[in-house]
């Protein structure tokens, strides 16, 4: 059953449900951190449009510094200006950063642990037409095996806001992945976001497998669970907002619930939250485990529907492989 | 104001005992760079017994300037100018590179009060530096910027992008200096990757460029002193260093870049260094 205690969107389920890009909240929730605290700063690698760092130039232009195409610099100037007490937000495509800066990030801002917060936008399959070179799919494992390091992969425009919010205020380096598709915003303002949190989004009476999810993903595995319940097939559906620090406690729940676990997201299976939840299991409660994600293969042009399906990524991918293994 | 013959006297001494420092802190570590620390002693004697303003007694005191080390191979002649202004016992040097030790072979901030960054590896520090200086103008603040850099570190591209960002926002609290002791590790720099023209690249970056003896105190301050007075771009000052400078027997030679003195070295370097 759904868990109507988390204030989700009126249109869930619905056909006509809201779609924004999770890019849409770092727009919005860095103006909202802007405005709450002067020292926020956006910094950005010519790509202020799709990023939406220009929604952050428009309200504090003082506040916004533009380094052209040099995200190696974006990132040292970003530790610089933390070090002297500003909070910066660098933002560019996930591939670009921490694609290219990950030396960087690693001994300026994470070793150095310095409060800078890199947005990796663009990440993914879904990116969709641009290919492989656009669509990262290794950020969140580079930036979850780095020490100091909170990486959060929000699930909807909604979370993605609250996430920056909570990023400008957590001291300490951030990564936030958002993707440039638009996706089903099925929480709302009300819907609770807790640094370190994961939230139980569906839980079936007997479960008979627990559905993971990180990203917009996460509605996929709603979508599935609603299906596979029609079946008499129960499960439980987690949305993992914040891969590091895993939520031990509610993953460990779940799993032991439901006795086999499926882990979906637009990554790597290697490495990821995939890799997150199996070193948790493996070490606590062992057990069978399937990746809905990509298996040492890179992405290629497409539309990001279609992609998603090639790859098992929405809702029939996950009944399918559901099926095989329960 | 040019540096009277007893300032002059009184910064070489603080040169001469540094070096001596780093030479018994490599020797006791057994690992680290010679080169690079004997010949940047002089320029570090002078930025923390002259031009800095900074307070070792309070070293995140706001009203400092800041220096960053770009190059964080070079860390023993920090720590050895750090002990000797009075942020830590000298004593203390001789646990360089060991287990516990807060001096790391490469500088971290997190574990040394009064390093402005963490630093290795090469190419990041400029950046930084102009994150800071740029910081610090938005906040309407005076402290001034300084980043030592190598000139092997001019080949990351990384300098080069952050060279490129100072210059377009005209930073004149920032004035970074290049180590021209024309050494790398696998050899001489214009055999390894050719820098010169080198005035020329900056000047064409939008820098201030002054060329200098960095072994000569007297210009170095001078050097120091100018670039405060430009206020419409940062400055970068070439300095001409001597590789192992005081030790005559290594240098100028490249293959004590990257490697430490023997014990037996060290008693023959300490004997050169105090005459």
């Amino acid at each position: 059953m759904l868990n109507n205690s988390l204030s989700f969107s009126e249109k869930v389920f619905a056909e006509d449900i809201t779609k924004k890009p999770t890019r849409d909240g770092f727009g919005t929730g860095t103006v909202a951190a802007g405005k709450a605290d002067e020292r926020v700063v956006v910094l950005s690698a010519d790509l202020k449009e799709s990023t939406r760092a220009e929604w952050f130039e428009k309200e504090f232009p003082k506040r916004f510094i533009e380094v052209g195409v040099a995200e190696q610099n974006m990132a040292t100037l970003a530790a610089g200006m933390a070090a002297a007490g500003k909070i910066p937000f660098i933002t560019s495509y996930a591939a670009f950063s921490p694609g290219r800066n990950y030396e960087q990030i690693r001994t300026t801002i994470a070793l150095n642990n310095v409060p800078v917060k890199v947005m990796g936008m663009h990440a993914g399959v879904s990116v969709g037409p641009d290919g492989a070179t656009h669509q990262m799919l290794e950020d969140v494992g580079m930036m979850r095996m780095m020490p100091n390091m909170v990486v959060l992969v929000p699930a909807d425009a909604e979370e993605a806001h609250k996430a920056v919010v909570a990023a400008a205020t957590y001291d300490g380096p951030v990564y936030i992945r958002f993707g440039r598709s638009t996706t089903p915003v099925f929480t709302t303002s009300a819907t609770p976001f807790t640094i370190g949190k994961a939230l139980t989004l569906w839980e079936s009476e007997k479960p008979q497998v627990a559905l993971i999810a990180a990203g917009p993903l996460a509605y996929e595995a709603l979508l599935a669970a609603k299906q596979l319940a029609a079946e008499g097939i129960g499960s439980i559906v987690l949305n993992l907002g914040t891969v590091k620090p895993l939520d031990e406690e509610t993953v460990l729940a779940a799993a032991t619930k439901a006795g086999k676990v499926i882990v979906i997201e637009e990554h790597q299976a290697a490495g990821g939250a995939g890799g997150a939840v199996a070193e948790l299991l493996a070490q606590k409660v062992p057990m069978p485990m399937r990746f809905a994600a990509l298996h040492n293969t890179f992405g290629q042009s497409g539309d990001p529907q279609e992609l998603l399906a090639h790859y098992g990524l929405t809702a029939a991918g996950i009944i399918s492989l559901a099926h095989s293994f329960i | 104001m040019p540096l009277s013959d007893i300032e002059t006297t009184a910064l070489s001494e603080k040169a001469r005992a540094i070096r001596m420092t780093v030479i018994e802190m490599l020797a006791e570590a057994g690992s680290g760079h010679t080169a690079g620390p004997l010949g940047m002693a002089d320029i570090f004697a002078t930025l923390y017994f002259r031009t800095l303003v900074h307070d070792s007694t309070n070293p995140d005191w706001e009203g400092r300037d800041r220096l960053l080390l770009s190059n964080g191979h070079i860390t023993p002649v920090r720590y050895a100018a750090m002990a000797h202004a009075g942020y830590f016992p000298v004593e203390e040097c001789l646990t360089l590179r060991k287990f516990g030790s807060r001096l790391q072979g490469h500088p971290e901030r997190t574990k040394l009060p009064g390093l402005e960054t963490t630093s290795g590896p090469l190419g990041s520090g400029v950046s930084q530096a102009a994150g800071i200086a740029l910081a610090l103008a938005m906040d309407g603040k005076k402290n001034h910027v300084y980043c030592l850099m190598s000139d092997g570190e001019l080949q990351e591209g990384n300098t080069w992008e952050g060279l490129m960002f100072a210059g377009k926002h005209h930073l004149p609290n920032l004035t970074a200096v290049i180590d021209r002791n024309n050494i790398q590790i696998d050899g001489t720099t214009e055999e390894v990757m050719p820098l010169e023209p080198l005035a020329d690249k900056f000047r064409a970056f939008n820098w201030h460029v002054i060329e200098v003896n960095g072994n000569d105190i007297p210009h170095v301050v001078s050097a120091f002193d100018e670039a405060k007075t430009i206020t419409e771009k940062p400055t970068m000052i070439i300095a001409h260093t001597t590789p192992g400078k005081g030790v005559p027997e290594i240098e100028n030679d490249y293959r004590w870049h990257g490697k430490a003195p023997s014990k037996e070295e060290a008693k023959r370097f300490l004997a050169a260094l105090a005459t």
